[in-house]
C-alpha cells in the first residue's frame, strides 16, 4: 500500500466512524423522545387535566393540582427572577461594561452559578427557608428556582444589551435624555426580542428541575394555591410515580413527562423563531 | 428630578448585580455552617471514610463520592469520543441541509429535562442491561451510560460551535495542499479548537458530576463501594436526593450538609477551571 493510499484509507475509517457515532448519538436520543411520545400521548387524556391525584387504581385520576402547583412555582420563579436579572444583567452592560472589574467578577460568577449542582441549592434554600420555618414550602421552592434562574436572565440581557450600537445610546444622550430613560426606552427596546428569548429559554430550563424541589416545595397530593404550604410540581410528581410500584401511577408519570418535555421544547422553538425572524428582518 | 431617578435606577441595578455574589457567598456560608457539626465530628476523614451507618451516627461520604467520580469518569469516556465524532459530522461531513436539522435537533435534546432521561434509563435501558450483564441492572455502569446521554447533545453542540470557529483560509491552505479531510480536522481544526474542546469537556464533566434526577433513578442506591461498575452504589446528589428528608438525628443531617459542601467545591472548582483556563477564548471570540 502506498503512503497515499494509506492517507486516503485512513480518512475513510476516521469519517466512517465519525458517522456511525453521529448515528449512534442520533439513534440513542431518538429512541428516548419515541419512548416519551409513545409513553406519553398513551396516557394523556382529559382526566389529566381535570381531576386531582388519587391513589393507585382509584379513577379517575389526574394531575390538576400538579399542573397548577407546577404553574404557581414556575410563575412565582418567574416574577422575582427575571425583573431581578434584568436589572442585574442592565447594570452589567450599561453602567459595568467591558473592562469594569465588578462586572467581570458578577459575569463569572454568574457563569459558575448557572451550572452550580441544583441539588446544591435546594439543600441552601433548605437550610435557610425550611428548616427555620419547619415545613416545606411553596415559597421555598419559588426561591430556589429565582436562584437557579436570575445567573440565566442575568446572562442574556447583558449580552443581548451589549449587541445594541452605542451610537443610539449616543443619539438618545444627545437630546438630552437622562440615562436611565435612554436604557428604557432605547437601549431596551433595541434588545426587545434577545432579551425575551432569553428570558423564555430560562423559563423553560426551571420548568425542568427537580431536585431543587424535592425538599423545598415537597409534594402534596391534594389540590392547593397555598405558597405557604407543601405544593405539588410535576417534576417532582414524575419522581414520585415513577418510583413507584403503581402501573397507572407510572403511566401517569410519563404524561406527566410529556406535558414538561412539550412545555420546554415548544419554548424553546418559539425562542429560536423569534431570535431568527429578527435576523431574517435585517 | 431626573439627577434623582438616574442615580435611583443606577443603585438598584447595582443593587440586583451585586446579589448575585452575595448568594454565592451564602451557599458556601450556609452549607458550611449547617455541615460544621459533622466537619467538627468527623474531620477531613469523612471523605475518606467507607462506613455510612445512620443508625450507628457513623458518617463517611466515601461511597458517595466515589460513585460521583466513577459514574461521571464512565460518562465522559462514552460521551467524549461520541460528541466529537458527532461535531466532526456536523461540522465536516453532512450536507448542509442535514448538518442544520440534526444540529438542531440536538440542541433541543440538550433542553430535554434531565429527570426524563432517568425515566427512560430506569424503565428501557435498565431491563435490557440486566439481560446483558446480570443482577438487577442498576448501578455505577448504568448511571454512567444515562449520564452520557445526557450530556451528550450538550458537549456535541459546544464541540461542533467550537470547531465552527476555525477560520476557513486555514483549511483551505491545508486542503490546497492535498490533504485529506482527516489530515485537515487532525492537523488544523483541532489543534486550533483545542482549549475549546477541552473546555467543553470539563463543563460537561462538571454537569455529570452533580446531575441528580438522571442518575437517581438508575443507581441502585447501596451506600458502599461495590466491587464491581455493573452493581448498586450511590453518589453525592443521589444520597441527598433519597436522604435529606429522612434525616433524623443534627450528626446525620449535618453530613449530608458537609457531602453537599463536597459537591459545591468539586463542581465549583471544575466549572472555573474549564470557564477560565479553555473556554475564556471561545466566549471572548463568541461576543
Amino acid at each position: 500500500m502506498t503512503r497515499q493510499e494509506r492517507r486516503i484509507l485512513v480518512n475513510k475509517i476516521i469519517m466512517l466512524l465519525s458517522t456511525a457515532a453521529a448515528l449512534a448519538g442520533m439513534l440513542f436520543l431518538f429512541w428516548i423522545i419515541g419512548v416519551l411520545l409513545y409513553k406519553g400521548f398513551t396516557a394523556l387524556n382529559l382526566d389529566i387535566f381535570t381531576y386531582d391525584m388519587a391513589p393507585p387504581g382509584r379513577e379517575p385520576s389526574g394531575l390538576r393540582n400538579a399542573l397548577v402547583g407546577q404553574l404557581m412555582l414556575v410563575l412565582g420563579a418567574s416574577f422575582i427572577g427575571v425583573p431581578v436579572g434584568v436589572l442585574a444583567g442592565t447594570y452589567l452592560s450599561e453602567y459595568g461594561g467591558k473592562k469594569s472589574r465588578l462586572a467581570r467578577l458578577i459575569r463569572d460568577i454568574s457563569d459558575i452559578m448557572m451550572s452550580t449542582p441544583s441539588i446544591v441549592i435546594g439543600a441552601f434554600v433548605y437550610a435557610i427557608l425550611v428548616e427555620p420555618i419547619g415545613h416545606f414550602s411553596g415559597w421555598a421552592g419559588i426561591a430556589a428556582l429565582t436562584v437557579m434562574m436570575v445567573p440565566i436572565v442575568l446572562r442574556t440581557t447583558d449580552d443581548m444589551l451589549q449587541l445594541v450600537p452605542g451610537s443610539l445610546r449616543e443619539a438618545a444622550i444627545a437630546l438630552g435624555a437622562p440615562k436611565y430613560k435612554v436604557i428604557i426606552q432605547v437601549v431596551y427596546r433595541g434588545a426587545k426580542t434577545g432579551m425575551l428569548t432569553g428570558i423564555l429559554l430560562s423559563v423553560a430550563r426551571i420548568a425542568g428541575e427537580t431536585a431543587p424541589l424535592l425538599f423545598t416545595s415537597f409534594s402534596n397530593n391534594f389540590y392547593s394555591t397555598d405558597l405557604t404550604q407543601p405544593i405539588a410540581s410535576l417534576t417532582v410528581t414524575m419522581f414520585n410515580y415513577a418510583t413507584s410500584p403503581y402501573d397507572d401511577w407510572i403511566d401517569q408519570g410519563w404524561a406527566a413527562a410529556l406535558i414538561l418535555a412539550l412545555f420546554v421544547l415548544g419554548a424553546n422553538i418559539i425562542g429560536r423563531l423569534i431570535t431568527r425572524t429578527k435576523k431574517g428582518n435585517r | 428630578m431626573n439627577r434623582t431617578l438616574d442615580t435611583v435606577f443606577h443603585n438598584t441595578t447595582r443593587f440586583f448585580a451585586i446579589s448575585v455574589l452575595i448568594v454565592l457567598a451564602a451557599l458556601f456560608f450556609v452549607l458550611f455552617n449547617e455541615a460544621k457539626p459533622a466537619i467538627d465530628a468527623f474531620g477531613l476523614q469523612f471523605i475518606t471514610n467507607s462506613k455510612w451507618a445512620p443508625n450507628m451516627d457513623i458518617f463517611g461520604g466515601y461511597p458517595a463520592i466515589y460513585g460521583s467520580i466513577v459514574s461521571t469518569i464512565i460518562a465522559m469516556l462514552i460521551a467524549t469520543p461520541v460528541a466529537i465524532g458527532i461535531a466532526i459530522f456536523l461540522s465536516e461531513l453532512a450536507p448542509p441541509w442535514i448538518a442544520a436539522v440534526v444540529g438542531m435537533a440536538i440542541e433541543l435534546l440538550a433542553a430535554i429535562p434531565s429527570i426524563i432521561y432517568g425515566m427512560w434509563g430506569l424503565f428501557y435501558l435498565a431491563p435490557i442491561l440486566r439481560d446483558i450483564w446480570g443482577g438487577n441492572g442498576l448501578g455505577l455502569a448504568t448511571a454512567g451510560f444515562v449520564l452520557s446521554i445526557m450530556i451528550l447533545p450538550f458537549m456535541a453542540a459546544i464541540t461542533r460551535d467550537a470547531m465552527k470557529t476555525t477560520p476557513p483560509i486555514l483549511k483551505e491552505s491545508a486542503y490546497g495542499m492535498g490533504a485529506t479531510r482527516w489530515e485537515v480536522l487532525k492537523d488544523v481544526v483541532i489543534p486550533y479548537v483545542k482549549s475549546g474542546i477541552i473546555g467543553s469537556i470539563i463543563l460537561a464533566l462538571g454537569r455529570a458530576i452533580g446531575e441528580t434526577m438522571a442518575v437517581t433513578f438508575v443507581m441502585g442506591n447501596a451506600h458502599k463501594i461495590p466491587d464491581s461498575i455493573f452493581k448498586p452504589a450511590t453518589s453525592i446528589p443521589v444520597t441527598l436526593a433519597n436522604e435529606f428528608t429522612e434525616a433524623d438525628t443534627d450528626l446525620y443531617y449535618s453530613s449530608l450538609f458537609y457531602l453537599a459542601l463536597i459537591l459545591l467545591v468539586i463542581s465549583f472548582t471544575v466549572i472555573a477551571v474549564a470557564k477560565f483556563w479553555f473556554l475564556r477564548n471561545l466566549q471572548e471570540q463568541r461576543v
